[in-house]
């Protein structure tokens, strides 16, 4: 991401844009915007709406507060910058739908069962709700985020597949794919 | 500041009545915005342009700063932390960055004598000014600060004196303007400009500092504030901290991964800097072309 502006910028053909790879930006804006979406979420829908979080619980440690923090900034720095990766991209002409989505499912699969797993259950830093039978949201929870990282990784590999095909074939990728 | 220690306390002290700390204060915000026309006027009468839409973002900023230092912000600041949060959100964030987006430096390097300008074009590039200019140093001095003012316990030994409350105001205000400029790496020449994953990585950290700041006050409320009142100044720190810190990343993100004009663009352009295309957002997006930019604003101020 960080070397993806030292090209000559949106007048690069589609197709081989400025040397570098085009799938991999792709990927990258959707895993950006795949954990932005699934922490939006999160905090809209089960902390602002349904009230099942609350803004400072009381159990939260110290380790859960900077954790908590340090996803709250990274994930709103994600979905900005995940959205203007894709801007770039659609300006170039080198949106890619498949790629995209392969990363925003491996993003937001990875997030939600990241949370589910190591926030919810290994750190304890709080759970999905409280005062109720944890086990039935526990298996939903990451059931939905298991799905989604597997359908991110077919996705990763398919187009990992269509790029190589594309290459051998000399032709562009996101033609086949778009 | 306020002379809440003044003469008849509350009542009298409301209304249009300024006590002397706030005329000082007032007299600063208003010689601010007047430099600043003056050096409109300077730039126009030499037959350069210059955005009016910056002399409005100046303004602005100090605006903010005044509701947060003399209005009924501030004045119930005294009694109420919400209120005091509020004001920690208009002084030290959301001032700092209209005023950064302002250009004042760029403005002075155009507007001041030729020996004046390069003189600051010569200390913007100094090794001396990469130190406090540099978004590690920024981010401790603004963040950090916060956490010794509250946390720390310095919050109620500040809020006791006039000199040690106009200190605390002038410390948040500057180390919050030199924050959101090292984050931004301009509009102004920012020769020590680290790259831009180094700016996103630390204004992520420093995001999370700020909230993980809240989080703690509202847990732990600062010595000598009612918990009650802690907890909603918490709130208020938080969530209204979240906009400006989310036009932040916004403006970063638009610099560094946004569109950009063709290179074949700039020097056909007749009439200056600045394809008339990028008008009207860019001129509030800092740090876009950025070598040139900063070389152009340095030649431009020496030069002229």
């Amino acid at each position: 991401m960080a070397r993806a502006r030292s090209g000559p910028g949106p007048a690069a053909p589609p197709g081989e844009v400025s040397g570098y790879d085009r799938r991999g930006r792709n990927l990258a804006a959707g895993v950006l915007l795949g954990l932005g979406t699934v922490a939006f979420l999160d905090e809209a829908v089960f902390h602002q709406l349904l009230h099942w979080h609350h803004f400072y619980d009381r159990s939260t440690t110290a380790v859960g507060l900077v954790s908590d923090g340090l996803f709250h900034a990274f994930s709103w720095f994600a979905t900005v910058a995940g959205f203007f990766l894709v801007a770039a991209l659609h300006r170039e002409r080198a949106f890619w739908a498949g790629a995209f989505a392969s990363g925003w499912l491996t993003g937001a699969g990875f997030f939600q069962l990241y949370d589910g797993l190591v926030q919810h259950k290994l750190m304890g830093l709080h759970q999905i709700r409280y005062g109720v039978d944890l086990l039935p949201y526990d298996l939903v929870w990451n059931a939905i985020a298991a799905l989604l990282l597997l359908a991110g990784i077919v996705g990763w590999v398919l187009t990992g597949r269509a790029r190589a095909a594309a290459r051998r074939s000399g032709a562009s990728p996101a033609r086949r794919a778009g | 500041m306020h002379g809440h220690g003044g003469p008849g306390g509350g009542p009298a002290g409301t209304g249009a009545v300024l006590s002397g700390g706030e005329w000082a204060v007032a007299a600063v915000l208003a010689a601010a915005v007047l430099a600043y026309g003056a050096g409109v006027v300077a730039v126009w009468v030499r037959g350069t342009d210059w955005p009016a839409g910056r002399l409005a973002l100046w303004t602005c900023g100090w605006l903010c700063a005044g509701a947060a230092l003399l209005g009924p912000v501030a004045e119930r600041a005294h009694r109420d932390f919400a209120a005091h949060m509020a004001g920690h959100v208009l002084l030290g964030m959301l001032a700092p960055l209209l005023l950064v987006l302002a250009a004042p430096v760029t403005l002075a390097l155009r507007a001041l004598p030729r020996p004046s300008a390069r003189a600051l074009a010569r200390l913007l590039a100094s090794r001396a000014a990469a130190v406090p200019t540099h978004p590690l140093t920024a981010a401790v001095l603004s963040v950090g600060g916060l956490w010794a003012l509250y946390p720390g316990g310095l919050y109620a030994a500040a809020s006791s004196g006039p000199w040690g409350h106009a200190a605390v105001h002038a410390h948040v205000l500057a180390s919050g303007y030199l924050f959101a400029f090292a984050v931004l790496g301009g509009p102004d020449p920012a020769p020590h400009r680290p790259s831009p994953p180094w700016r996103a990585a630390v204004l992520v950290a420093a995001i999370a500092a700020h909230n993980v700041l809240a989080k703690t006050v509202y847990a732990v409320p600062p010595p000598g504030v009612d918990p009650e009142r802690a907890r909603a100044g918490a709130e208020v720190m938080y969530y209204g901290g979240a906009p400006v810190e989310i036009a932040l990343i916004v403006l970063l993100c638009a610099a560094w991964l946004g569109p950009r004009p063709a290179p074949a663009a700039r020097p056909g352009q007749a009439g200056g800097r600045g394809a008339p295309a990028r008008r009207g957002p860019s001129a509030l997006t800092p740090g876009r072309d950025r070598r040139p930019a900063a070389r152009s604003a340095g030649r431009t101020g020496g030069g002229r």
